[in-house]
C-alpha cells in the first residue's frame, strides 16, 4: 500500500472481516459488501467510517433498518426472497436445522411479514416488521 | 440589509444548522455527507457573524459532549448492575445449551437463595447474635448445659449427627435461649424479638412472593400479543452483533438453534390433528393409575409412622430403624416422580402442559407426605407435654431434697446453699427442641438424598454409558439407558417443599435457615456442573411459559400450609417450663401482652384492648372481604377491556393486509356494505401500468456502474420518506412519452433519459 502516491486506498474484504469485532459475526461478508461502493467488499476509509457509524448506537432506527435490509438481501435484488431467508437461517443456525424445519421457518416468516402478497419481503414489509421489534436496536449494534 | 433579507438569511442559517444537527441520520454516502457538512458550516460561519450570534456552535458542541458523557455513564452503570447479579454467566450457558425451561429452574433457585439470605440475616442478626453476645454463656444455667447422664457421649460423631449432644444444647435450637425479659446493657428484649422474627419471617416471605407474582403477571400478559412476527424477529434480531468471542458465539448459535426449535414445536402443536376418543380413554386410565400410586404412598407413610411410634418406646435401635421415617419419605420422593412421568406418556400432552400436570401430581405426593409427617410429630409433642407435668413435679421435689440434704449435712441452716450444678438438674422433655431436631434431620436427609441421586442417577449413569459403550452389544447412548435429561418438575418441587420445611422449622430451630443458605449455595454450583456435564437437552425442547407464576403459586400455597402448624402451636400449645425464651409463660404470645403492659405508654395498652374487641374485629374482616371482592371485579373489567383492544388491533392489521393484497375485505359487515354500494370498493383501483411494473427498474442494475449516477439512484430510492405508502397509483402510465418536464423524480429512476 503506497500511501504517498495513492492516498485513496481500499482495504480488501478478507482483511476487514478478520477484525475482532466482525470475526465471529455470521454476516460479516454481507455487512462489508453492503457498505462498499463496488459491491465486492473493498472499503475506502470513508466507507469504513460509514459502516461503523451506522452500526453504532447513535444511529437512528430508520438508518439501521435500511442497512439491515441490504445486509440480509443476499442476491441484491431489493427483495428478501425465500433463498435470502434460507441463507440467513442457515448462517444463524450453522445448518443445524433439517430442511423441513428451514422450509417451515421461512414460510412462516414470509407469512408474518409480507403485506403485499408477493411472497417476498420488500423494504416496506421489512421496515414495518422491524420497527416493532423490541431488541432490534440493541442487537444491531457494534461497539468499536 | 433590509428587514426581509435579514429574516430570510436567519431562516437559511437555521436551516443549515438543522442540517448540521441531523446530518448523521441521513442515509447518504460519506463523501456526500462531508461535502454537505462543509458547505453548511461555511455558510453558518459566514453569516452568523453578521447576525451577531457566534456562540451557538460552542454551546451546541458542549451540549453534545455532555449528552454523550451521560449516555456513557448510564451504560456503565447498567453494566455494573448486571455484572453484580450472581451466576448470570452460568445460567446463560445453561440456557443456551438446554433451553429456557431448564434455565428457569436455576433462575428460581437463585431467587430462593436471595430470599433465604434475607431471612438468615434477620434470624441471625436479631436472635442468634444477641443471645451469643449478650446472653449467658454455655454451662451457666440448666437449659444451656448437657445433662450429666449424656455427657460421656456428647461429643460422639454419631450423637452429633443425630443432632443430640452438644448440638442439641447450642444456639441452633429453641431450647438454648433464655427467658430473661431484657438482656445485656442495651436491654435487648430477646423473647419479644424471637417471636417477632418468627412472625416476620412469614410476613416477609409472603410479601416477596406476592410481589414477584405481580411483576410476572405484568410481563406475562398471556399468549395473545406475542404471536406477532415471532419467526421474523427471531430471524432478523436474534444475532447479537456485539459478540466477539468464539466461545460466546458458539453458545449463541446453540441458543438460536434451540429457540427456533422451540418455536417450531409450538407451531407444530397448533397444527396437529387429534383422535379424541382414544386420547380421552388413555388420559382417564393414566389418572386412575396415578391416583392409585398416590394412595399407596400415603398408606406406606402411615404404616411407617405407626412403626416409628412403636420404636419410640424401645431403646436398642439400629441406624436404619432410627431414621426409617425420613428415609422412606425421601425415597418416595425419589421413586414416584419418574413413575408418574412414565404413566403420563399415555396422555400425550404438549410438553408444557405435561410439565404442569407432572408438577401437580408430585405436589399432591409431597403434600401427603409432609402432612403425615406433621401428624406424627404432633403425636410426639402431645406425649412430651404429658411427660412434662410429671417431670416438673419431680424436679421441684429434687430441688427441695437437695437443699434439705445440704442443710442437714452442714448443720447450718443460716447460709444459703449454692445452687445445684446445672448438669444435675432434672430436665424437662422440651418438645420444641425435639420438633426442631426432627425438622433439621429431615432437611439434612433430604439434602443427602438429592445429592446422592444426582451423583448416582446422573453422573454414574453418564460414566457407565460413556465407557461401557465400547464393549456392549447395543448402543447404550441411543437406546436404554442413554444419558439422563434434567428433571425440571422434580427439582422445582423439591426446592419448593424444602422451603416449606424451612418455614415450618425455622421457629423451633433458628439455625435451620443458615443450613438452608449453605444448601442452596452448594446446590447451585453442584447442579450447574451436573447438568452441563451429565445431562442432554430434552428431546422436545419447549419454551418455559413466560410467567413463572406457576412456581410462585406453588410456593405461595406451601407458605400458607407451613404457616398453619406454626400459628397453631404459638396460639394453643403451652411452652415448655424450663427451656426456650417463653418458658414460664402460659402461652407464647403472652410476651406481647407483657411488652404492651410494661414497655409501652399506658394509653397504648387501652388502645390495644379496644382494638382486640370482637365488635371491632368482625366489621374489619367484613370490610376486607368487600375490598377483595371489589378489586377482583375491577381486575376482571381490565382484563376484558384488554382483550377487546387486542381484538381490535388484530382486526385492523388484517384489514390493512387485505387492502394491500387488493383482495376483498374479509370483514362481513364491510362486505355487506360493499354489496350495497358496489362502486365504492375499498380496494384501490388496480393501476393500469400493472404489466409494465415488472420491467420497470425495481430491478436496479446489478452490475454496478462506476461513477456517481448509480449511487445517487440508490440513495434517492432508499431515502424516500414513504417507501410503502399509497403512492403507486399516482404514477403516470408509462415510462415513454415523457416530456422533459416529467420531473426529476421520474427520470432518475431509470438512467435512460426519456427521449
Amino acid at each position: 500500500m503506497d500511501y504517498t502516491n495513492d492516498p485513496e486506498c481500499k482495504l480488501p474484504l478478507a482483511l476487514i472481516v478478520n477484525m475482532p469485532e466482525l470475526n465471529e459475526n455470521p454476516f460479516r461478508s454481507r455487512i462489508v459488501e453492503s457498505f462498499s461502493e463496488d459491491g465486492m467488499g473493498n472499503l475506502s476509509f470513508n466507507e469504513f467510517v460509514d459502516m461503523f457509524s451506522v452500526l453504532s448506537e447513535m444511529a437512528p432506527r430508520e438508518l439501521k433498518a435500511i442497512y439491515a435490509f441490504k445486509i440480509y438481501d443476499f442476491n441484491v435484488d431489493n427483495y428478501l426472497c425465500k433463498e435470502d431467508l434460507e441463507k440467513t437461517l442457515n448462517k444463524l443456525t450453522k445448518e443445524e436445522l433439517t430442511p423441513e424445519e428451514v422450509e417451515l421457518v421461512c414460510e412462516k416468516t414470509i407469512e408474518e411479514a409480507d403485506l403485499d402478497g408477493d411472497h417476498k419481503l420488500s423494504f416496506a414489509d421489512f421496515e414495518n416488521m422491524i420497527s416493532r421489534a423490541p431488541d432490534f436496536l440493541s442487537t444491531f449494534h457494534i461497539r468499536i | 440589509m433590509s428587514e426581509g433579507e435579514m429574516a430570510r438569511l436567519m431562516e437559511e442559517v437555521e436551516e443549515k444548522k438543522k442540517l448540521i444537527g441531523t446530518i448523521r441520520n441521513k442515509p447518504w454516502r460519506m463523501k456526500r455527507r462531508l461535502v454537505q457538512l462543509r458547505e453548511a458550516q461555511q455558510f453558518v460561519d459566514k453569516f452568523e457573524g453578521a447576525l451577531g450570534k457566534g456562540k451557538g456552535r460552542k454551546w451546541y458542541a458542549y451540549k453534545v459532549m455532555m449528552t454523550k458523557k451521560w449516555i456513557k455513564f448510564q451504560r456503565d452503570f447498567e453494566n455494573f448492575r448486571t455484572a453484580c447479579i450472581p451466576w448470570e454467566r452460568k445460567i446463560k450457558e445453561v440456557e443456551s445449551h438446554f433451553g429456557s425451561s431448564v434455565a428457569s429452574y436455576f433462575i428460581f433457585l437463585r431467587w430462593m437463595y436471595g430470599m433465604n439470605l434475607v431471612l438468615f440475616g434477620f434470624t441471625f442478626g436479631l436472635v442468634v447474635i444477641p443471645e451469643v453476645l449478650m446472653g449467658l454463656p454455655y454451662g451457666s444455667i440448666p437449659r444451656k448445659t448437657v445433662p450429666r447422664a449424656e455427657q460421656p457421649t456428647a461429643q460422639d460423631y454419631s450423637v452429633l449427627m443425630d443432632f443430640n449432644g452438644y448440638c442439641k444444647y447450642s444456639v441452633l435450637f429453641y431450647g438454648y435461649y433464655n427467658n430473661q425479659r431484657t438482656i445485656g446493657v442495651l436491654k435487648f428484649r430477646l423473647p419479644l424479638s424471637y417471636l417477632m422474627v418468627g412472625i416476620g419471617t412469614f410476613g416477609y416471605s409472603l410479601m416477596v412472593v406476592i410481589r414477584t407474582m405481580a411483576k410476572n403477571a405484568d410481563v406475562g400478559g398471556g399468549d395473545g400479543g406475542e404471536g406477532e412476527f415471532t419467526f421474523a424477529w427471531k430471524m432478523f434480531t436474534s444475532w447479537d452483533y456485539l459478540i466477539g468471542n468464539s466461545e460466546t458465539a458458539d453458545n449463541k448459535f446453540a441458543s438460536i438453534t434451540t429457540s427456533f426449535k422451540e418455536s417450531i414445536v409450538d407451531e407444530q402443536e397448533n397444527q396437529k390433528d387429534e383422535n379424541i376418543h382414544l386420547r380421552r380413554f388413555l388420559r382417564v386410565l393414566a389418572n386412575f393409575l396415578i391416583t392409585c400410586s398416590l394412595g399407596g404412598s400415603g398408606y406406606l407413610i402411615y404404616f411407617v409412622v405407626k412403626r416409628s411410634q412403636d420404636f419410640a418406646s424401645r431403646d436398642d435401635l439400629s441406624w436404619y430403624e432410627k431414621n426409617e421415617l425420613e428415609l422412606i419419605m425421601s425415597l418416595l420422593g425419589l421413586v414416584c416422580p419418574p413413575l408418574f412421568e412414565t404413566i403420563a406418556e399415555l396422555e400425550d400432552y404438549h410438553p408444557r402442559i405435561a410439565l404442569k400436570w407432572q408438577l401437580g401430581r408430585i405436589f399432591a405426593l409431597f403434600l401427603g407426605n409432609l402432612y403425615t409427617f406433621l401428624f406424627a410429630l404432633f403425636d410426639e409433642v402431645n406425649t412430651k407435654l404429658e411427660e412434662e407435668q410429671a417431670i416438673q413435679n419431680a424436679s421441684i421435689w429434687a430441688m427441695k431434697e437437695y437443699y434439705a440434704n445440704y442443710t442437714r449435712l452442714l448443720n447450718d441452716s443460716e447460709s444459703t446453699p449454692p445452687p445445684m450444678d446445672p448438669s444435675d438438674v432434672i430436665r424437662g422433655p422440651c418438645w420444641e427442641t425435639a420438633v426442631g431436631i426432627e425438622f433439621v434431620k429431615l432437611t439434612v436427609s433430604d439434602i443427602q438424598v438429592t445429592y446422592l441421586t444426582i451423583l448416582i442417577g446422573d453422573f454414574a449413569r453418564a460414566v457407565i454409558v460413556r465407557f461401557l459403550n465400547y464393549c456392549w452389544c447395543w448402543d447404550l447412548e441411543a437406546g436404554f439407558p442413554s444419558y439422563g435429561e434434567f428433571d425440571i418438575s422434580g427439582n422445582v418441587l423439591g426446592l419448593v417443599f424444602n422451603q416449606g420445611m424451612i418455614w415450618m422449622g425455622a421457629f423451633y430451630a433458628p439455625g435451620l435457615v443458615g443450613i438452608n443458605v449453605l444448601r442452596l449455595l452448594s446446590s447451585m454450583y453442584y447442579q450447574c456442573w451436573a447438568v452441563m456435564a451429565t445431562n442432554v437437552p430434552h428431546e422436545r425442547v419447549f419454551k418455559a411459559s413466560k410467567s413463572n407464576n406457576f412456581y410462585m403459586g406453588l410456593l405461595l400455597l406451601i407458605l400458607f400450609l407451613s404457616l398453619l402448624p406454626v400459628v397453631y402451636t404459638i396460639m394453643t400449645l403451652p411452652p415448655s417450663f424450663d427451656c426456650g425464651p417463653f418458658s414460664g409463660k402460659v402461652k407464647m404470645f403472652d410476651v406481647i401482652m407483657e411488652t404492651i403492659d410494661l414497655d409501652l405508654p399506658a394509653f397504648m395498652g387501652t388502645l390495644f384492648s379496644y382494638a382486640a374487641n370482637p365488635g371491632l374485629i368482625i366489621p374489619a374482616v367484613l370490610l376486607m372481604v368487600l375490598a377483595i371482592y371489589y378489586l377482583n371485579s375491577v381486575s376482571e373489567a381490565y382484563k376484558n377491556s384488554n382483550l377487546e383492544l387486542k381484538k381490535k388491533m388484530q382486526m385492523a392489521r388484517d384489514e390493512e393486509k387485505n387492502r394491500r393484497n387488493n383482495m376483498d375485505s374479509t370483514n362481513q359487515v364491510m362486505k355487506d356494505l360493499e354489496d350495497l354500494m358496489p362502486n365504492q370498493s375499498l380496494a384501490p383501483p388496480a393501476p393500469p401500468p400493472e404489466p409494465e411494473k415488472t420491467p420497470e427498474p425495481e430491478t436496479k442494475p446489478v452490475k454496478t456502474k462506476p461513477g456517481k449516477g448509480v449511487n445517487l439512484q440508490k440513495d434517492v430510492a432508499l431515502a424516500s420518506p414513504n417507501p410503502g405508502a399509497q403512492r403507486p397509483v399516482s404514477r403516470p402510465p408509462g415510462p415513454r412519452g415523457q416530456g422533459p418536464g416529467a420531473g426529476p423524480g421520474r427520470g432518475r429512476g431509470r438512467g435512460v433519459p426519456p427521449r
